[in-house]
């Protein structure tokens, strides 16, 4: 049988900020570990985008060393205390677990994040040292998971990193986006910590593309430059009455919580969210924005989402907690006007019935409207949670660099280089809204073929 | 970023000049750039109102209205601002297009005082119409005197200049003279009496909007005003926009929402409640 996460009580939880899964004990990891058939060809490694020797550091774990465990998984993931916690392990390791074919699949995400938990609770975790010092500067932009982990492994390379981020705190989504109940900014930040050890430099509050170009960068002595500034332009409807009042992106909501902490007496940034708050979409960004809605106290909290239950993108897990918390759900029902009061704020959610039409060419069935069919939801907070597009700021500031049909940066697939030479791109800035340990991933990629680059220059 | 000078230009105004070499490097006229003046602060917009690239500064001038805003203006010279980010949006675009009405009310002196001279330095003939509530408001008078080619004073309460509003002016030179821009930085309702005006004269005009912001670099969405029938950013793909495709009505409303919150943390600062 599968550990089951301990964790806080719904009607508890749903009052407070504090993270909401509690973590295994040392008992329980061990006991979970040992579920681990160590297969010969271990399926969950082709789902790990990052490809972590999980039969490896699960046989550690299982055998009562969870120090070398971590530093296992570290030789593929610098995040794990992250990925364990907000990977969607269902369609990655998990989900090609062999066990999960009969039965519960290994709680890889949870051993992994017990391991990094329990290395830093005890104070002993791998202490990382660059392989040699190179007399190179790289220029790391965006401090998100792409740029977290470009910039890790460029430091162990022995390259003088900087990292420019353009807010006043470092962590890109990780930081303004994921609420506090499920990634501990605490953990954020211990993350980064531990990456500035190796010797990289975060500046905070530079804007590349306006404070400073990738000209000024190359200037400045830098030998290559990686981007990874994700994608945080928010999509809107395109609606009537979208820029009433009381209608926020999920993104501005998120960060006038999680960076700006409004919902702190001690901070200033205000926020509010009235009584019943109708959330647009059904990914990970929705359930972050329902969830942190029903914390900040609104009594009613529901999703709106034009597909089916079926189609939700959003993590298996936050959608069962976002139900035991009591959000509410709407589906099949597709908002099409946000009409407001006398002074000019939301007070009604006016949506569509939709039913599942003929499945398209990806086997997707697509929503269809279901003529004259409306219904109209009260709500006085309207959050729209729908996706986001490419950030347009360093991207017009920048002669040269070739983008995709829908405006991300192209890159060459063999080793993520730009257009320009010595330009490389990686995480959501380049694929669209993905996972974090997608980008992870594609950043350590991008790091390695910074340095192969750098190599060959030199030869020449 | 060091505060190496403070002026208080009038009542609750003051004027800072800070050790900012970077963006001083860049900073075009009609950007902004949004500050943190302490830990747990908000990120608050100010244009920047002038730059000075040699020597590495540029100015801002502070309107104390709300708790951050008064908070700032008690910094002194030699303390920092926590953060600086910028220079933030798009630069005004300056061409040489002949008379160019410069229209100023309260506060909006100061970021138009570098679009005036530019604008003067291209080879335009500027005239300008100042106003504030009373002469002791009235701020930058010297420097904006050195830009124009003419200058009117309004006053609301006709402590000095003319006893009226900004716009009485305004008709009254546009019904004399063929201005080719009008350019208008103050409060909201002033630009939207401004836009009304120089649409029936069919003249060009530009305005700076201080939509309410979270992050300044198009993250948030929280800046989105509606030009045209299109929802543009405020922080980039503004602050300047054609005031003719601004839809005011829908800004107003949206930069009172707080209202009512901002008021109570201010009360609560006042009577040092928490905090
Ligand atoms: C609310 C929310 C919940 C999510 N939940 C999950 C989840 O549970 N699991 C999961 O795997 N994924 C989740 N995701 C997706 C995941 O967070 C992203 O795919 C991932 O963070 C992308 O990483 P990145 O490094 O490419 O970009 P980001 O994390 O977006 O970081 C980019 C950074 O670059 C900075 N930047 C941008 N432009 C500039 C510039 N011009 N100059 C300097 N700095 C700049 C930004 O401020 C930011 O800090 C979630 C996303 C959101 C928004
Ligand atoms: C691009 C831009 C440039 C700006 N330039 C300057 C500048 O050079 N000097 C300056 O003093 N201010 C400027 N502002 C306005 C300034 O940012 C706000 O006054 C400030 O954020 C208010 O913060 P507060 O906490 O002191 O007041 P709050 O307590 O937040 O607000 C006090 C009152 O002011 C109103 N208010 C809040 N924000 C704004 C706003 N953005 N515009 C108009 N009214 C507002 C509120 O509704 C409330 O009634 C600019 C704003 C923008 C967006
Ligand atoms: S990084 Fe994510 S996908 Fe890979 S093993 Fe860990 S939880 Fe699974
Ligand atoms: S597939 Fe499952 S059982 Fe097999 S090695 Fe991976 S975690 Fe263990
Ligand atoms: S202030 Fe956030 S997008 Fe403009």
């Amino acid at each position: 049988m599968r550990q089951a996460m301990p964790k806080q009580a719904a009607e508890e939880r749903a009052q407070n900020f504090a993270e909401v899964a509690l973590g295994y004990t040392l008992e329980q990891a061990i006991a979970e570990a040992n579920r681990c058939l160590q297969c010969k060809r271990p399926l969950c490694v082709e789902g790990c985008p990052v490809h972590i020797d999980i039969p490896g550091f699960l046989k550690l774990l299982a055998e009562g060393n969870p120090i070398p465990a971590l530093a296992k998984i570290k030789e593929q993931n610098s995040l794990p205390a992250i990925c364990g916690r907000v990977c969607p392990q269902e369609n990655q390791c998990e989900g090609r677990c062999v066990v999960g074919i009969k039965g519960d699949p290994i709680a890889i995400g949870n051993l992994e994040r017990f391991v990094a938990d329990y290395a830093r609770e005890v104070g002993q975790e791998p202490v990382l040292t660059p392989a040699q010092s190179l007399d190179k500067k790289v220029a790391v932009i965006g401090s998100g998971p792409a740029g977290l982990a470009a910039a890790a492994d460029l430091a162990q390379f022995g390259y003088q990193v900087t990292v420019f981020e353009s807010l006043h705190a470092a962590g890109g989504v990780l930081r303004y986006g994921i609420p506090e109940f499920r990634l501990p900014k605490d953990i954020v930040q211990h993350e980064i910590d531990a990456i500035s050890e190796l010797g990289v430099e975060i500046v905070t509050n530079h804007l590349i593309g306006q404070t400073l170009t990738l000209d000024d960068l190359f200037e400045a002595g830098y030998s290559a430059i990686f981007i990874g500034t994700g994608a945080g332009l928010p999509n809107f409807l395109n609606i009537p009455g979208e820029n009433l009042n009381g209608v926020y992106s999920a993104n501005e909501f998120l960060t006038r919580v999680n960076l700006m902490k409004a919902y702190l007496p001690e901070y200033d940034t205000p926020i509010k969210v009235g009584q019943k708050v109708a959330v647009v979409g059904a990914g990970n960004v929705a359930m972050d924005a329902a969830r942190t809605a029903k914390r900040l106290g609104a009594e009613e909290v529901r999703i709106v989402y034009r597909r089916s239950r079926q189609e939700m993108p959003a993590r298996l897990e936050e959608i069962e907690n976002a139900e035991e918390e009591g959000i509410l759900f709407s589906l099949l029902t597709n908002p099409v006007e946000m009409i407001g009061d006398e002074s000019n704020t939301v007070k009604v959610l006016r949506c569509q019935r939709m039913t599942l039409g003929e499945p398209d060419q990806s086997g997707r069935r697509n929503p269809v409207p279901v003529p004259n069919e409306y219904i109209d939801l009260s709500a006085d907070t309207v959050i729209v949670a729908i996706g986001q597009g490419p950030n347009p700021v360093l991207l017009r500031g920048t002669e040269g660099l070739a983008l995709t049909e829908r405006g991300y940066i192209k890159v060459n697939d063999e080793n993520l280089m730009t257009s320009i030479p010595g330009v490389f791109a990686a995480g959501d800035i380049v694929t669209g809204a993905a996972t974090v340990i997608q980008a992870m991933g594609a950043g350590r990629k991008a790091a390695s073929a910074i340095h192969a680059y750098l190599l060959e220059q030199e030869g020449n | 970023m060091r505060i190496v000078e403070k002026r208080i230009l009038a009542k609750g105004i003051c004027l800072f000049v800070i050790e900012a070499p970077l963006i001083a490097k860049k900073a075009e006229p009609g950007q902004f750039v949004i500050v943190r003046h302490k830990e747990n602060g908000e990120r608050i917009p100010l244009t920047i109102a002038d730059y000075n690239r040699d020597q590495g500064t540029i100015t801002l001038v502070c309107h104390g209205i709300g708790k951050s805003t008064q908070e700032i203006n008690q910094l002194n010279q030699g303390d920092s601002f926590l953060d600086v980010l910028g220079p933030l949006g798009l630069a005004m675009p300056i061409e040489k297009v002949g008379k160019v009405l410069c229209v100023a009310g309260g506060l909006g002196v100061a970021p138009m005082y570098p679009i005036t001279r530019i604008l003067k330095a291209a080879g335009n003939h500027i005239i300008s119409i100042i106003g504030a509530r009373s002469q002791e408001m009235l701020i930058m008078t010297e420097e904006m005197e050195a830009v124009s080619n003419q200058i009117h004073y309004c006053t609301d309460d006709g402590s000095f200049g003319h006893h009226g509003f900004v716009t009485d002016v305004l008709s009254q030179v546009l019904q004399e003279q063929e201005i080719d821009l009008v350019v208008a930085i103050g409060p909201l309702p002033m630009m939207a009496a401004v836009a009304k005006i120089t649409k029936e004269f069919a003249v060009p005009t530009q305005v700076s909007l201080n939509a309410l912001m979270v992050d300044g670099t198009g993250m948030c969405g929280g800046c989105r005003v509606t030009i045209g029938e299109k929802t543009k950013f405020a922080c980039v793909d503004g602050p300047v926009f054609d005031a003719h495709q601004v839809n005011f009505a829908e800004l107003l409303s949206r930069q009172n929402f707080y209202r009512d919150q901002e008021q109570a943390a201010l009360h609560q600062c006042r009577i040092g409640v928490g905090r």
